[in-house]
């Protein structure tokens, strides 16, 4: 079965804060029946200070629903609403060390019950922006939606159109056959018909850097490649941003769905593969997390 | 106390004495049964044996009908591509919505090629209706391909009845027999049933050893091409040791059939009778008046499988489950939906599958254990009213998650 983290296992058979809290003013109900899983989260907010002073989740779900839900409530307990909601599925698997791809959408709920629960209680309306598909890439955890949307939004036609702009068929190349089977698809809705040898079609090229650049113009720069990313991340709720660079590391926070421990280390690899392509230069992308401590502008300029 | 292994419909322990009797069969009569010399020597007569004890436990009037392959797969797969290929002009198959993806997925394909692919669906029984059957048996069919019996629900198929139909209207008729073999008797040579796959690892032989039963003057194309073992009909060089083994297990089946349909049966209903008794809310899927006598599945309402198998898994009990949760997949088992059971319990279904090296006190172990898991479970289910220890007044409406 799934190779589930110690930390998993141990949220999961010793959950934490577990059933609903009484008094609650703050309800979040995410989830589909028909996958099988469903949580509800209540809050018992502090009205003046806004801060979560208690924290219970109901879930109907395996293993890593329970206990990411069971971590959630525990991260967010005594933090501002604000602060709460900064917290991204990311943070739930990395609390967990980690969930199979097949199980990030575990992490993904809590963060949107999280979301809901909020929204409940501002008397706003929270509103999911994603569907979920049948996971085809599992190296990288692209599912069917997610696929057929490219190749939508950017016409693509190849196998090799997929990979470049979304990652799915990169890895082991196992399900190449399945996004043959969606490009199929696709190009008969649009009229087309499939054709594997057909010329790929550009591939999303960043602007090539010229000459010597100040250290302004090479921050901007390393920034319009990252940022270059994020319409793919965006697209399954996830996100990039570059928070440092000091000489020749890029540090970068990931947040949002579609980054779970080992998916994250790949597109970091990704990200960090086409900076080089484009600076002309070593660079080393980094999570934000493992940046040292915190570099004062004047220490990043010596660099 | 050791712990229990009540997953035999996913795989079986290899009996000690089909392994005993393998063992020569990689170490000394290693030889090529195609060779002349003392190292093959005796292989080609082991084979020659190992076919008619498969034989027997089936019933097949001849051992020629007997063909080694790799797996069920391979055997489902030889079976439906060789009636296609065999009948370039018919091109319809029959087969039902609760088939092993080693028959639907095929299928799928097929459809893709631009077969017309007929999937009956079941009551909320798991039954066919043999009426709307017969409506489909014409002669644009290639083949028929029904289980004999059900790998989730143990429900028996009345293949013998549907392949007098489909030999009365002039089709080839195919079952997946991988979960029967073994547990029930049949007697091949009496009924008009063409094509029958065996899995091996599913009564007590190794992984990776299967049979393909081919109904002497059925019209047949191979799978593989490329030498003369098995008649032309399945090339590759024999697994000598594995053919071995499953004619040892087929033997021991035969000898067990009764202890099956008695001892393993009385298992079976004594495990179903106490968690039906001792958790509220659960419900046993499928026919229970025509099933194998060593399979339940049992939905528990309101609670997910997978959770339900990893409490199970630290008590030392080992089963599965048909929640999406436990492939990986966003839909639950598609021999629950076919049946029409709801989402708050198909999720929650747990298989036990027992085989003869099962006893009555691993039964009372697990009635020890299940309702307090269940219980556990069902204090975390929105679905679930703890205070009052029942369902939600009705689940589905009191909690309506948006969908993520």
């Amino acid at each position: 079965m799934w190779d589930y983290s110690d930390k998993v296992k141990d949220h999961f058979f010793n959950p934490k804060n577990a059933g609903a809290v009484a008094g609650a003013n703050a309800i979040g109900e995410v989830g589909s029946i028909s996958c099988g899983d469903a949580l509800r989260l209540t809050l018992k907010v502090n009205d003046d200070t806004e801060v979560i002073e208690d924290a219970g989740f109901q879930t109907f779900g395996c293993g890593s629903a329970i206990a990411s839900s069971s971590v959630l409530t525990e991260i967010i307990k005594g933090l501002t609403l604000d602060e709460a909601l900064k917290v991204t599925n990311q943070d739930i698997a990395s609390e967990l060390d980690g969930l199979p791809p097949e199980k990030m959408h575990c992490s993904v709920m809590g963060r949107e019950a999280l979301q809901a629960a909020v929204a409940n209680y501002r008397g706003e309306e929270w509103k999911d922006d994603h569907e979920e598909g049948a996971l085809v890439c599992k190296c990288f955890a692209i599912d069917a939606v997610m696929i057929e949307e490219m190749v939508w939004a950017n016409k693509l036609r190849t196998v090799e159109d997929v990979t470049n702009y979304t990652k799915a068929g990169g890895g082991c190349a196992a399900c190449h056959e399945d996004i043959e089977a969606i490009l199929e698809k696709v190009l008969k809705e649009r009229g087309e018909t499939f054709d594997p040898s057909a010329a790929p079609v550009a591939k999303p090229e960043p602007v090539v850097a010229k000459g010597p650049l100040t250290n302004l113009q090479r921050i901007k720069k390393i920034e319009e490649v990252i940022m270059s990313f994020r319409p793919q991340l965006m697209a399954d709720g996830g996100d990039v941003e570059l928070v440092e660079v000091v000489d020749k590391t890029a540090y970068v926070n990931m947040t949002g769905a579609c980054n779970g421990c080992q998916m994250s280390a790949m597109t970091i690899a990704g990200i960090q593969q086409r900076l080089m392509e484009v600076m002309g230069e070593f660079i080393k992308v980094v999570p934000a997390s493992q940046m040292p401590k915190l570099v004062t502008i004047e220490e990043a300029s010596h660099a | 106390m050791p712990d229990i292994y009540l997953d035999n419909n996913a795989t079986t322990k290899v009996d000690s004495a089909v392994v005993d009797v393998m063992i020569p069969y990689f170490t000394e009569q290693f030889g090529n049964p195609s060779s002349i010399h003392r190292f093959a020597d005796g292989v080609a007569k082991a084979i020659k044996k190992a076919r008619s004890q498969v034989q027997e436990l089936i019933g097949a009037e001849h051992d020629s009908e007997i063909i080694f392959t790799s797996c069920g797969t391979e055997s489902d797969s030889t079976a439906i591509l060789s009636a296609i290929k065999a009948q370039p002009n018919r091109k319809e198959i029959i087969t039902t919505s609760v088939e092993h993806p080693a028959v639907l997925a095929l299928c799928e394909n097929l459809e893709k090629e631009g077969y017309t692919i007929h999937r009956m669906p079941v009551d909320k029984c798991g039954r066919l209706n043999l009426e709307a059957y017969k409506n489909l048996l014409s002669d644009e069919v290639a083949i028929v391909s029904v289980m004999w019996a059900n790998n989730e629900t143990g429900t028996i198929f009345p293949v013998v009845e549907m392949a007098e139909m489909a030999n009365a209207a002039g089709v080839m008729f195919h079952t997946d027999a991988v979960q029967a073999v073994g547990k029930i008797p049949m007697m091949l040579q009496d009924t008009k049933i063409d094509m029958l796959s065996i899995s091996g690892h599913k009564l007590h032989a190794p992984k990776g050893i299967g049979v393909l039963y081919l109904r002497r003057g059925t019209r047949y194309r191979p799978l593989l091409r490329g030498g003369h073992q098995e008649r032309g009909r399945r090339a590759g060089t024999e697994n000598t040791a594995s053919i071995v083994g499953l004619g040892k297990a087929c033997e021991l089946a035969i000898e067990h059939m009764e202890y099956e349909n008695v001892q393993v049966k009385a298992m079976r209903d004594r495990l179903e009778q106490g968690i039906t008794a001792a958790v509220p809310h659960c419900f046993i899927t499928g026919d229970l008046n025509n099933r194998l006598p060593n399979t339940t599945d049992i939905a528990f309402e309101y609670i997910e499988g997978e959770a339900i198998l990893m409490l199970l898994n630290k008590a030392g009990i080992a089963a599965s489950s048909g929640s999406a949760c436990t492939s990986g997949s966003l839909e639950p088992s598609h021999v629950m939906r076919a049946m029409d059971i709801p989402y708050t319990a198909a999720h929650g279904t747990i298989r036990f599958s027992f085989s003869r090296y099962n006893n009555m006190s691993e039964v009372d172990e697990v009635l020890k254990v299940m309702p307090s898991i269940v219980a556990t479970l069902r204090k975390l289910s929105p679905y679930w009213d703890s205070v009052n220890n029942c369902p939600v007044a009705d689940p589905e409406q009191a909690f309506q998650p948006t969908y993520a």
